[in-house]
């Protein structure tokens, strides 16, 4: 396998200027409207909304301003699909149609992909949707077919003030380490790193510098494989088959003359 | 808040809500079917083949539903062949996957016993039968029976097997979708099941079945509202109260009320009765299913 491969993203930078979600589009061919329709949200700069099937970057605008407007700030920040290395998604996919590449990120095989939507559910980040028009389950590839080919993904080309950061793991780890270090140092102490150690889903290969608790930002704190409910709910249902077995054999053989 | 409220719905909707009642109902009355087949009289036979010729043309709808909901139908044999190498396609620890599987054995053995019924009911040739008491029916009874068992809760599994509000933070759905589908299946038998004269033993064992079931349907949708612990909040709105009157209180407590009332409930009884325990387990499908969907 070649090296993990990933982003990591310094919210701090972020100007919200959507060019990544722009360039993502124009590389993956994916639509700029929702079937003709463009539709704006109406109370933010925020009209992607949210990751889908056709949106596989989005840049939220996180508007945080006291009561009277007096005092406030604006949290930016480029999401996408956080190629987990223990990956829910891959998880759960009945068909094979997900794998981990040998960048170790996480991709759907668009022609493998029946849309059985499990990945949708399974995925702890909501970052996975149909595409409507395929029909199948789709996200960030990290730009499989560029990094083949020697490339950078185009989201982090297209980034002008470098929040969206493209190259090996082990690189981008060490770089957002002095970035926190410098950060707090300038006495920004609520920054920290989200997903780049091992704790999170076997570590986040799209990786971010936070400024708030992750909640802000739209992330769980806690994101879990869907397996972890595997075990304890097979032994229940087990449980509840082996009781109605046993009340069924004994309504049917506890039977009285009446009965005949 | 809790992680899973950071995930999307997979827009499982109505066709998912009806798989999961008609799936219950085609594992649960094989099930009955082989329980009659194996354990009780040769009066009660007639039940039995009931039992077995719901279970096949319900896991035929069933598959028919679930390849109708892909968003791509054509490539659902993707869930059971690998579409470049045609190796079986094979995850044990995605219950989907494991589900497709058990839906395919389940199939195989319901159309066997479903065969089966159409032919002569004589014990006399029995090594060749399909249907107990020869060998060869006894173990297409039993094998039936536990896949039936399979598909009636491998959907609780599916749906705690996510990351999704509800469905993943309790591990009961399987217990509560296998005790329903007993419940609804038994409903069924009662309410199709033509009241003749030697069927009368067979019909009571089902009734009193019924009555057990029910008393263990409700304790389990109690477990299961309990082990959300404070999450169960989620429930205080319109789901909520489809949960406590639509599902508990028409599909279970009147019910047995209704079982209770009399010593020996008249035919119409019973079939009310059991109508109402069939709503009640589609209305939990529904709950399920379309609470944790709308979040």
């Amino acid at each position: 396998m070649a090296e993990p491969m990933g982003f990591y993203t310094d919210t701090t930078v972020c100007i919200g200027c959507k060019a990544c979600e722009v360039a993502c589009k124009e590389w993956n061919q994916l639509p700029a409207t929702n079937g003709g329709r463009n539709t704006m949200s109406g109370d933010s700069y925020d009209n992607t909304r949210r990751l889908d099937g056709m949106h596989w970057r989005h840049v939220k605008f996180i508007e945080q301003f006291s009561a009277d407007r007096a005092e406030g700030r604006w949290l930016m920040m480029s999401d996408v699909c956080k190629h987990c290395v223990r990956a829910g998604c891959l998880e759960v996919c009945p068909t094979g149609a997900i794998v981990r590449t040998e960048f170790d990120t996480v991709v759907i095989q668009s022609d493998v992909c029946n849309g059985c939507r499990d990945c949708i559910a399974g995925c702890p980040f909501g970052v996975i949707d149909i595409n409507p028009v395929s029909g199948t389950a789709q996200k960030c590839t990290l730009c499989y077919d560029r990094m083949r080919a020697g490339m950078e993904p185009a989201c982090s080309k297209a980034c002008p003030t470098d929040s969206i950061n493209f190259g090996p793991i082990r690189e981008l780890k060490q770089m957002a380490e002095r970035r926190v270090g410098q950060l707090q140092t300038a006495g920004e102490r609520r920054a920290y790193l989200y997903g780049a150690d091992d704790k999170m889903l076997g570590g986040l290969n799209a990786f971010y510098l936070l400024v708030d608790k992750p909640e802000a930002y739209g992330l769980p704190p806690d994101p879990q494989l869907p397996s972890r409910n595997l075990n304890g709910s097979s032994l229940w249902s087990a449980i509840g088959a082996a009781l109605i077995g046993i009340m069924g054999v004994i309504s049917f053989r506890t039977r009285g003359r009446d009965d005949a | 808040m809790p992680s899973t409220f950071f995930t999307e719905a997979p827009h499982w909707r109505w066709l998912i809500v009806l798989y999961f009642f008609l799936g219950g109902i085609a594992g649960g009355c094989y099930f009955l079917a082989a329980l009659i087949d194996l354990f009780g009289r040769m009066t009660d036979r007639p039940l039995a083949r009931l039992g077995y010729r719901i279970a096949f043309p319900a896991v035929v709808v069933c598959g028919i539903l679930l390849i109708v909901d892909l968003g791509r139908p054509e490539r659902f044999w993707h869930m059971l062949l690998q579409s470049e190498t045609w190796r079986p396609m094979f995850k044990s620890y995605s219950p989907m996957s494991f589900g497709a599987w058990g839906l395919l054995a389940f199939g195989f053995f319901a159309l066997l016993s479903f065969v089966a019924t159409f032919g002569p009911d004589d014990r006399r040739r029995r090594r060749v039968r399909l249907r107990p008491p020869g060998l060869l029916g006894v173990i297409v009874a039993i094998l039936g029976g536990l896949s039936g068992f399979f598909l009636a809760s491998y959907t609780g599994v599916l749906l705690a097997v996510t990351n999704r509000p509800i469905w993943s933070d309790t591990p009961l759905l399987g217990l509560v979708f296998v005790v329903s589908s007993a419940s609804t299946s038994i409903a069924l038998l009662l309410l199709l099941g033509p009241r003749r004269v030697f069927l009368i033993g067979g019909l009571r064992a089902l009734q009193r079945f019924d009555v057990v079931v029910l008393v263990l349907e409700l304790l389990s949708i109690i477990a299961l509202v309990a082990s959300l612990g404070s999450l169960a909040r989620v429930w205080l709105n319109q789901w909520g109260a489809l949960l406590a009157f639509g599902v508990v209180g028409v599909g279970i407590v009147v019910p047995l009320l209704l079982h209770r009332r009399a010593h020996a409930p008249t035919a119409a009884v019973v079939k009310a009765a059991a109508l109402l325990v069939l709503l009640g387990g589609f209305l939990l499908r529904v709950v399920i299913v379309l609470s944790s969907e709308s979040i």
